[in-house]
């Protein structure tokens, strides 16, 4: 049995944790607008998992700092070598994160810098290589701090 | 003035791999942040960083407003040759900062 003060109640709960529910949510990226970007990165080419290799926490208390590697298997030779390394980052308000572009005079095909993540989600990484193909890796981290959203006093 | 740090290994032969550690002094402001009155703060981030090793391109980065402030960025080199290596950090509202190291290759 329901009391009328009971009702009330959840129903001015369930009502104002969807406006705040709809009002973090036009802050945010969506899964979609990853793919969106990447495909802009990459174009029509088939992305193939595998050969990167990303490093970064899977449990991160403060958003604001999340430090992150990117390594990619690959014998750096002016034949065969790492072109390009994106990172992108599904909810978070824009879907791009760093990229960044190398040759074979990188020597190895790796990156170490710290970013920001805005909620729990999944990070991709997809290396560009001089073969024209395109590898990938995601990680699932979980952020108790999220970045980005709170006010400046 | 921003302040630049670049860390190089003290001693580099000839074909070695070497890895190079760099950060500039920024606060990275996204533009999404409101202040407490309501207001977006402008986005205010470094947009790019590259890397010159005696004048040829060999690392270049696009930072978005994911990077956290103070940007890191450590990548690797070949050691080719003694001489210098330039850093530059571009961004809004006219940041530049460029910064210079002399590698000296035994």
């Amino acid at each position: 049995m329901t009391s009328r003060r009971d009702f009330l109640v959840t129903a001015g709960n369930l009502a104002g944790g969807l406006v705040l529910a709809s009002a973090a949510g036009a802050a945010r990226a969506t899964p979609a607008a990853m793919q969106e970007a990447i495909r802009k990165v990459v174009g029509s080419a088939q992305i193939r998992r595998g050969r990167v290799k990303l490093e970064v926490a899977p449990l991160i208390d403060n958003g604001n700092v999340v430090p992150l590697a990117v390594a990619v298997e690959s014998p750096m030779t002016p034949a065969d070598h790492v072109k390009a390394i994106h990172v992108f980052a599904e909810k978070n308000p824009l879907p791009n994160v760093l990229s960044i572009y190398l040759g074979a005079r990188a020597g190895r095909a790796r990156v170490v810098t710290r970013i920001r993540l805005a909620d729990t989600q999944t990070v991709t990484a997809i290396a560009e290589l001089s073969d024209g193909s395109f590898w990938t890796e995601t990680a699932d981290v979980v952020v108790t701090l999220s970045a980005c959203l709170e006010e400046v006093v | 003035m921003a302040r630049a740090v670049v860390k190089l290994p003290s001693t580099i032969r000839r074909g070695e791999v070497i890895e190079i550690r760099t950060l500039v002094q920024h606060t990275m402001e996204t533009g999404f942040r409101r202040t407490q009155f309501g207001e977006v703060i402008p986005r205010n981030i470094v947009r790019s960083f590259v890397c010159a090793y005696n004048g040829e391109e060999v690392f270049r980065a696009e930072l978005h407003p994911a990077i956290a402030a103070n940007p890191l960025l450590t990548f690797t080199t070949m050691a080719i040759d003694s001489g210098t290596i330039t850093f530059t950090w571009t961004g809004d509202n006219g940041f530049s900062v460029t910064e210079s190291a002399t590698i000296v290759v035994v």
